[in-house]
């Protein structure tokens, strides 16, 4: 297409207004990546260190973390998807949110199972809705991009739980209220950055709320937690 | 002559129209059309707005056939997409619809009409669970903030049972009716019928209007709560007894009258139930759980 454009513009000069002709390119796009990759790979992988291969995937780990952190649209958090991130934060949230004794049957504090439960039942749904809602994302994107995106509320469990040991008082509600309020929005806003793009635009809100109710409850249970003494 | 073509054009048409109608279901004609007018125009010279306005062209007929034909069997992921078939606009529509009754406006024939969907129901449902158990843990808060022995704690088994209480009635409800109205179809020809989604769909919506009142309910004043509570009751419950009034009209008056009474007495008891379970007041005495629905719906129904 380019050397016919090059070659003859004045001949073919209404090509160009053709937008489909430039869309070509961005279809092939997809499997580019996935190539450029393995190409980095494939070699090195088999005689290298065990230390390089764990701390190339930290580092991929922890780069996705960085794109939560600042929400920009790109798609690297869709291009290769690991659910290992959403595992390690879930994971910590719901060690987090035990409290030192859960040995009382009266105590209704969530268990680490219900926890753990309600995040991965919980994207599980809402991924299982965008997509019936006819969105071009798959499966395992946007379990992906709904687990990193717990990174700011599990930040703000870390903090809560800090503000915690110094008592509570309504001054340390009062910072935890403002904690949780702020790492909850950005949890809905990063994530819907990620998301929404892949959704018809007048069906963005209805893939937007489950989301939101989400986060939510979320930091509801974080908001709540209070260690047992 | 132009006249003569453009006639004969517009016969070939219908035909294809009428084609498409006979036998519903088959895709061929569907995938076809949108090649043979491309083929058509591409012999015609290909200009760059006709290949532009050819996507939308095919997605209007997809559209519209798909509006047409729901044969999809139900264990296929294209059957639970049907189900999720709506736009943001039209699920506040339907929102909208189920909170305001409007005398003589069937929900069903308003809003719903041939395409139920799964989206709102399943959203309220969850959103209510959450809502009742939330602002139920916040007024057991307010109600014992000042007592010394108080401890708070955050009782996540509220979700448990409030989900499964939700969850039951939004669907095992418009199942028994389902049944029921099926059964009294064969015996009076009723002209209106309901599919399953579609009382699902109803029932699913007439919750949201407890959305807002359970987050009311957060105040700990029993006027206000009561008050919340008939108000709810009054407009989803019109809106329901207006959408299965045509369906249970032409059957014999008691039957009818057993009907309406059921599907009244079933909401109230949702919406006392709820408020009596996850809902601590100052006076409440955990004995007379058990009998308060009953007790209530009486002073309900005689005030």
């Amino acid at each position: 297409m380019a050397e016919v454009e090059e070659s003859s513009k004045p001949l073919f000069a209404g090509l160009s207004d053709i937008s489909i002709s430039e869309d070509i390119p961005v279809e092939g796009d997809i499997s580019v990546p996935l190539g450029s990759q393995n190409a980095d790979n494939d070699l090195s992988t088999l005689d290298e260190p065990v230390k390089d291969t764990i701390l190339r995937d930290l580092r991929a780990i922890g780069q996705k973390f960085v794109h939560v952190m600042y929400p920009k649209k790109s798609s690297a958090l869709l291009r290769d998807w690991d659910l290992w991130g959403p595992l390690i934060l879930c994971v910590t949230l719901a060690l987090m949110l035990q409290s030192g004794s859960a040995d009382s049957e009266e105590d209704g504090r969530p268990q680490f199972a219900e926890v753990f439960v309600i995040i991965w039942f919980g994207s599980v749904i809402i991924t299982l809705n965008s997509k019936l809602l006819g969105g071009t994302i798959s499966f395992f994107q946007s379990l992906c991009v709904l687990g990193y995106c717990i990174l700011p509320l599990t930040v703000a469990m870390i903090v809560c739980r800090i503000v915690l040991l110094g008592g509570s008082g309504i001054i340390g509600f009062a910072v935890r209220l403002i904690v949780v309020t702020a790492s909850f929005s950005w949890s809905t806003f990063a994530s819907t950055a990620f998301l929404a793009d892949s959704q018809p635009a007048n069906r963005k809100a209805l893939v937007v709320y489950p989301v939101f109710l989400f986060y939510f409850v979320i930091g509801w249970m974080i908001l709540t937690f209070s260690p047992s003494h | 002559m132009a006249n003569t073509d453009f006639h004969l054009q517009f016969q070939e048409f219908e035909d294809d129209q009428g084609y498409v109608k006979s036998n519903q279901g088959s895709t061929t004609v569907t995938i076809d059309d949108p090649i043979k007018s491309r083929k058509q125009r591409k012999t015609t010279g290909t200009a760059p707005e006709e290949e532009e306005i050819d996507p939308l062209d095919s997605n209007d007929q997809t559209e519209l056939l798909s509006g047409e034909k729901k044969s999809a069997p139900f264990w296929t992921f294209e059957f639970y997409q049907t189900l999720f078939d709506v736009d943001s606009h039209q699920v506040k529509n339907r929102i909208v619809g189920s909170i305001l009754p409007w005398p003589g406006k069937n929900f069903v024939e308003v809003y719903l009409r041939s395409n139920p969907d799964l989206y709102g129901p399943f959203w309220i449902c969850a959103t209510l669970v959450f809502a009742i158990a939330i602002s139920g843990n916040i007024s057991s808060f307010l109600v014992h903030h000042g007592q010394p022995k108080y401890k708070y704690v955050p009782d996540f088994r509220k979700v448990t049972m409030a989900a499964t209480a939700i969850y039951s009635y939004a669907w095992l409800v418009p199942l028994a009716l389902w049944g029921f109205l099926t059964w009294r179809n064969r015996k009076i020809a009723s002209l209106v019928s309901y599919s399953f989604m579609q009382i699902v769909c109803v029932y699913g919506y007439s919750l949201s209007i407890y959305i807002p009142a359970v987050i009311l309910w957060i105040i700990p004043s029993e006027g206000l709560r009561w008050f919340s509570i008939v108000v709810a009751l009054c407009l989803s419950g019109s809106v329901l007894v207006m959408t299965f009034w045509p369906a249970i009209r032409d059957d014999k008056p008691r039957i009818t009258m057993a009907i309406i009474a059921t599907i009244v007495i079933l909401h109230v008891l949702l919406a006392v139930g709820c408020k009596a379970c996850f809902f601590s007041t100052y006076e409440m005495d955990p004995s007379e759980d058990h009998n308060e629905p009953l007790r209530t719906t009486n002073s309900l129904s005689s005030t």
